[in-house]
């Protein structure tokens, strides 16, 4: 009995080292962990060739083992020789996932383990090896990101692995971007051919490697970078100025949406509103109560914010008709002052209502982002959509204007009071309905800012001399005049502010409007006949 | 609809312009309580010991003196809206180059005892790293020239936007709208570093005026007294313009500027002479305020402060001159005591101010106080208005 006991114990030990044996011998069947154990050793020449080996496998882990040894969280453990990836590297004792299976494997102390160090020259290789590994994937968008970070990076080891992704790359555009890092490299090399790929492309990388031909011993070589870069010059040159451009329409169209409400009620009504600026402020507290009611959803909270915003800052303007502004009819530079006493009265009420500090109103996915044109020209898509929004709302109310009851009354009231009463016009219900409307247009401006700018209550104070300075400039009472007129001031401020800067530019445009106003006293488009008289 | 009380042409005295203002009842009674209020203080300050319940600290003298230089400036601003006609809301442009001029000077008499101890520059220019004085700084060392561009720096300015704007005929919510511009297109400036006014921080850190210690009591005592006296002159240099002939014409073109440019006027003329005047007494208000706050920076310029100045002399009543000092005085006096007590409620109730006074009491409190002899004004009203 004795001896069988001892026999089975013998077998079942047996059996545990098999086992045992059996779990080590698949480990070292894995494929990965040579790869992984070349890249462990001393030298930074064999890890480079480990790092090539890694790309030659093939291996679905790749690309995770050599972002992990670019960031310097792929490390061995002292004692077991165990490959692991690090997961979070703070503290004493980091959480770790084995490099081979990706078993979370909890915490090890950070004493327990060894960091596989890269150097500079490693850390270059690994980020063109990455890119190229980028190549592979199947959105075509990461594929020309990736083609993108290849200019410039390309070294003679990549050119054949290189040439041979692009030729079967489906995406034109991806090709493109391979030929052009491709074209890069042989400039470098000396390759004259090169520059005629490289003459169309506006890519800062491609502008650096033409500079190097141009500064180089061969002058036939130089002379012909030289030529290219002229070419590209010029192209940027229209690039950029497409993008003061876009810049100025930008600003122009806060501008306009900012003075158009104003063009309204001072232009039409001759009521000079100094709290049309603290409507707008309005208008963007209501964009960010919005976002507060519904968190977690900015697209629906801006979408919802554009009613509510011509709502809240419409109704506001009828109360301060209704309240001030009906008492001072005729009497344009005491409805100035009362007014100006309400911005004071509705800055302070939300200042001690929500806070003296700012807020920020989160832009929704679909309006973050830039539209790209090409390599020296995109448009940020906010911008492009309050610029739309403006046209939109210009577009709306000359509508209301021309073509409804509303708009018929109101014109009529501001030609011939007396006149426009007798034929049955209700003079101050259209009043207040027009002030409501200018007020209203002042809240949807609001609503736009709020994606632009931080939401304060000093929001409204810095736009109200330019908007008084857009309607003066453009001729009271004309719609049509407050858009060119926000439009020119903001293409002339950008295209000032690159050699006088931001300050300078505004101060400029300040006195020039000054100027402007001695010369033409009833602004761009002056109104003509009896109406203008008064 | 006159709001001015004219003089009673009758007087005696009346041709001669030096003392034909002081033949009107307001203005003796003015200068009498201004003279009265200006020895009472000086007496509670100098005779009573710091304990007494009456005394006036040095702290209130600073205080009175800063509100005389405000009154100033509300007169200055009442004489070209309440008698021209022209809202001007760029005055405080006019006080803060007055206080820039007058920061000048002060800065440059501080010498080598600035921070970094550099005998001629100012210490912000130090810290800029400029090895020299621009050149508008010179000169400021000599008082003379400092105190004379405290009246010629706002002049020249208003000379050369009044000539560009009324000879074009920029008139009314166009001509208010463009002086807004104006104060404000000058705070963006002076806010840069590169202008050489020390950009946001101003010019600060005053040691002495004219030798004497900007720190003592004495000193103070006197800027007081010297804005008061700065008031009352201006006050009679207003009366004297308003009861002259061109006063009359100020009025008439007012009231409807196309008939008196048909009667023969250069009505462009004589807006801007006096537009010049009131600049400079804007910028001697300014002067005089610089020393007394101990500080000038570009915030004097912002279009809030110049909107403010309009309203005191809305609430006192516009067209009157004592008016503008009396609105100045109690909004001012109000505003220390709001934002001491509640700081929060000074913009309530200042804007509150603003409606109320617009709308319940267009004439301001000297209307109120005018209403009283309403038959006596009614029956000269009739007899100047054919």
């Amino acid at each position: 009995m004795r001896i069988t006991r001892c026999l089975t114990l013998w077998l079942l030990l047996c059996a545990l080292m098999l086992a045992l044996l059996g779990s080590a011998q698949a480990q070292q069947d894995d494929p990965g962990k040579p790869l992984l154990e070349a890249l462990a050793s001393a030298s930074y020449a064999a890890k480079s060739d480990a790092i090539d080996a890694i790309v030659a496998s093939g291996d679905s882990r790749s690309r995770a083992w050599l972002e992990a040894l670019n960031d310097g969280k792929l490390q061995q453990n002292k004692q077991t020789g165990q490959f692991v990836v690090v997961l979070a590297n703070r503290g004493r004792n980091w959480p770790v996932e084995d490099a081979l299976s990706g078993e979370p494997l909890g915490e090890m102390s950070r004493r327990e383990l060894d960091r596989i160090g890269i150097n500079n020259a490693l850390r270059g290789q690994l980020r063109s090896t990455l890119a190229v590994l980028d190549l592979y994937v199947d959105n075509p968008d990461a594929r020309l990101q990736a083609a993108n970070d290849l200019l410039g990076q390309v070294d003679a080891g990549m050119v054949a692995p290189l040439e041979a992704v692009r030729d079967q790359e489906p995406s034109e555009a991806v090709q493109e971007r391979l030929t052009e890092a491709l074209a890069i490299y042989r400039l470098e090399q000396g390759d004259a051919q090169a520059i005629e790929t490289l003459s169309g492309s506006l890519h800062p990388e491609a502008r650096a490697a033409l500079n190097g031909a141009a500064a180089s011993d061969d002058p036939a070589l130089a002379a012909q970078a030289k030529k290219a870069l002229d070419g590209i010059e010029q192209t940027l040159k229209i690039n950029r100025g497409f993008e003061t451009l876009y810049f100025g329409l930008s600003l122009g169209s806060v501008l306009v949406l900012a003075a158009i409400g104003l063009a309204i009620t001072f232009g039409v009504m001759g009521v000079i509103n100094m709290a049309h600026g603290e409507l707008i402020m309005l208008g963007a507290y209501t964009s960010w109560g919005m976002q507060q009611l519904l968190p977690g959803q900015p697209g629906l909270a801006v979408i919802l914010s554009i009613p509510a915003g011509f709502l809240v800052a419409g109704l506001a303007g009828v109360a301060i008709e209704r309240c001030v502004i009906q008492f001072l009819k005729g009497r344009p530079l005491e409805t100035l002052l009362a007014t100006f006493g309400v911005s004071l009265i509705l800055q302070q009420l939300v200042r001690t209502l929500v806070s003296p500090l700012n807020r920020t109103v989160i832009t929704p996915e679909w309006m973050s982002g830039s539209l790209v044109i090409n390599d020296a020209l995109s448009l940020t898509l906010n911008r492009l959509y309050v610029l739309g929004f403006a046209l939109l709302v210009f577009a709306a109310l000359m509508l209301v204007m021309r073509r409804t009851r509303l708009g018929l009354e109101v014109r009529a009231v501001t030609q011939n009071r007396a006149m426009a009463r007798s034929m049955g016009i209700r003079a101050t219900r259209v009043d207040m309905l027009t002030f409501g409307l200018g007020a209203g247009v002042a809240g949807l401006a609001g609503v736009a800012l709020a994606q632009l700018t931080n939401v304060g209550p000093n929001l409204g104070q810095s736009y109200i001399i330019d908007s008084f300075m857009v309607v003066v400039f453009g001729g009271v009472g004309n719609l049509w005049g407050t858009l060119v007129a926000g439009m020119s001031l903001g293409v002339i401020n950008q295209v000032l502010e690159p050699w006088a800067g931001a300050v300078l530019a505004k101060i400029i445009v300040l006195v020039f409007i000054i100027l402007f106003i001695q010369k033409r006293p009833r602004g761009l488009f002056p109104q003509k006949g009896r109406a203008a008289e008064g | 609809m006159s709001l001015s009380s004219t003089p009673s042409s009758s007087s005696p005295l009346s041709h001669l312009w030096l003392t034909r203002p002081f033949s009107e009842r307001s203005t003796r009674i003015f200068l009498a309580v201004l003279a009265l209020a200006l020895a009472v203080v000086t007496v509670l300050h100098l005779a009573l010991p710091a304990g007494h319940p009456l005394h006036v600290s040095s702290y209130t003298v600073t205080l009175l003196g800063k509100y005389l230089c405000y009154a100033l400036l509300a007169v200055a601003v009442d004489l070209v809206w309440g008698y021209l006609g022209i809202l001007s809301l760029g005055h405080g442009a006019f006080f803060a180059l007055g206080g820039y001029a007058m920061g000048m000077y002060l800065m440059r008499q501080i010498g080598d005892r600035g921070v970094y101890g550099d005998p001629v520059l100012p210490d912000f220019m130090v810290f800029l790293n400029w090895d020299s004085l621009p050149w508008f700084w010179h000169g400021f060392d000599m008082a003379w020239f400092a105190f004379l561009m405290v009246m010629l720096a706002p002049g020249l300015l208003a000379l050369l936007f009044g000539f560009l704007a009324f000879r074009s005929r920029v008139t009314g919510v166009y001509l208010s709208i463009i002086t807004q511009a104006l104060t404000f297109a000058l705070m963006l400036a002076f806010f840069r570093n590169e202008m050489g006014f020390g950009g946001n921080n101003g010019l600060t850190d005053f040691r002495e005026l004219l030798g004497f210690d900007l720190r003592s009591d004495a000193t103070r005592l006197g800027l007081f007294l010297a804005s008061g006296v700065a008031l009352a002159l201006g006050y009679v240099v207003c009366r004297g313009i308003v009861g002259s002939k061109l006063g009359r014409v100020c009025i008439a073109s007012r009231d409807a500027e196309a008939r008196v440019r048909f009667l023969g006027y250069r009505v462009e003329r004589v807006q801007l002479c006096v537009f010049v005047v009131s600049a400079m007494l804007a910028g001697v208000a300014g002067s005089l305020y610089v020393p007394q706050v101990g500080i000038i920076n570009p915030s004097e310029f912002s279009p809030l402060f110049s909107i403010e100045v309009v309203v005191w002399v809305a609430l006192g009543g516009r067209g009157t001159l004592y008016g503008a000092v009396i609105g100045a005085i109690l909004v001012n006096y109000a505003k220390t005591v709001f934002t001491g007590v509640m700081p929060d409620a000074w913009l309530f109730a200042l804007g509150g101010l603003f409606v109320v006074v617009t709308v319940l009491l267009p004439k301001g409190i000297a209307g109120l106080m005018t209403r009283r002899r309403k038959a006596d004004s009614d029956t000269q009203l009739k007899e100047a208005t054919p």
